[in-house]
């Protein structure tokens, strides 16, 4: 577990490194997740190594770490409450394009590579 | 921090029992439960927050960890290569574009709009997202679970409707607007489709973060 918790808190310093070197917008843990790929990719572990434990495990109770931020807004109620209409119709519209674009392109694609590859 | 983990608990509890209903959401009866107890007990936040930093501390590997599933789901990457190097990012530029005009255009405030962006991201990447671009952090936290409870709600019937029918690409189609939370409905409906939801998720926090400062810029 402590091994584990070193190498997703070593690829995160490495992420947060990067990207204050490279100047880049991306947040630090997020270039960590590319390198932690990159790395698993590369050292393919044993499936019980403790980088996986440590990962299934945080990630099993990843809705956890949400709370704090969803009770800060019981704090913002007010801001929420001003703009209740803009919200929920940017949410409910992106959220309906987003799924339904995804779905068309990715089916359609898949339709035309594996004719081709017929 | 005993209270965040009591409401948790709470909420795991309620789950369990409405048979894993797609509405009772462990993190939603959470915040509702210890929202109840702040008022009741007087606590206000900040307070609050000092004690539940820890929990937040661990939102960084969380994200880093997000790198297992994927490596799980690496084998499926060379088939699947080109349909999601086009739908995966083009669904991103939707859903960061239509969120910031629509909220623009119903008279949200620049902030409202920041914070709407990056929300189709599993919740430690949009919440990351939102504070680099300047957003507010709590605000895109809710909006993404939200965003995640309407997949696990509503995805399948939207799906039929605009009739997607191929199990890939409607796993595809629900991890890159729904997540985790979205992506446990997927795995109820298919394994199939759980499976290219994990991973469409995966992606779409690395594509959501790349292209969100992008997309704002030019709008």
């Amino acid at each position: 577990m402590i091994n584990g918790l070193f190498w997703l808190l070593g690829c995160q310093v490495l992420g947060e490194i990067g990207v204050r070197l490279l100047h880049l917008s991306i947040p630090g843990p997020v270039l960590g997740m590319a390198i932690l790929f990159a790395l698993l990719s590369w050292r393919r572990p044993r499936a019980s190594a403790s980088v996986f434990r440590a990962s299934d495990g945080l990630i099993k109770h990843l809705q956890l770490l949400f709370i704090p931020a969803g009770v800060g807004i019981v704090t913002m109620f007010g801001q929420i409450g001003h703009a209740p209409l803009p919200l929920l119709g940017g949410l409910l519209v992106s959220w309906i394009a987003g799924l339904t674009v995804v779905g068309w392109l990715a089916s359609w694609v898949l339709r035309l590579t594996e004719r081709t590859s017929r | 921090m005993f209270l965040t983990i009591a409401g948790y608990r709470l909420g795991l509890e309620v789950q369990k029992r409405a048979r894993g209903h797609a509405l009772a959401q462990p993190v939603l009866v959470a915040v509702v439960a210890i929202a109840l107890a702040m008022w009741a007990l007087d606590v206000d936040y900040a307070h609050y927050l000092n004690g539940a930093s820890v929990i937040g501390f661990f939102l960084g590997p969380a994200t880093v960890a997000l790198a297992v599933p994927l490596h799980r789901q690496a084998h499926h990457l060379g088939r699947m290569l080109i349909p999601m190097l086009i739908a995966l990012p083009c669904g991103a530029l939707v859903s960061i574009g239509t969120g910031v005009l629509i909220v623009r255009a119903l008279g949200g405030s620049h902030a409202l709009q920041l914070s709407m962006a990056p929300k189709a991201a599993t919740t430690p990447v949009s919440i990351a997202v939102s504070q680099t671009i300047g957003g507010l952090p709590p605000l895109t936290a809710v909006l993404t679970i939200i965003a995640g409870i309407l997949g696990a709600v509503a995805a399948p019937a939207v799906l039929d409707l605009a009739r997607v029918r191929d199990r890939r690409a409607r796993g595809l189609a629900i991890g890159a607007v729904s997540h985790g939370i979205g992506t446990s409905r997927a795995l109820r409906e298919h394994s199939t489709e759980g499976a290219f939801s994990g991973l469409s998720m995966g992606l779409t926090a690395l594509v959501i973060s790349v292209l969100t400062p992008i997309v704002l810029m030019i709008l």
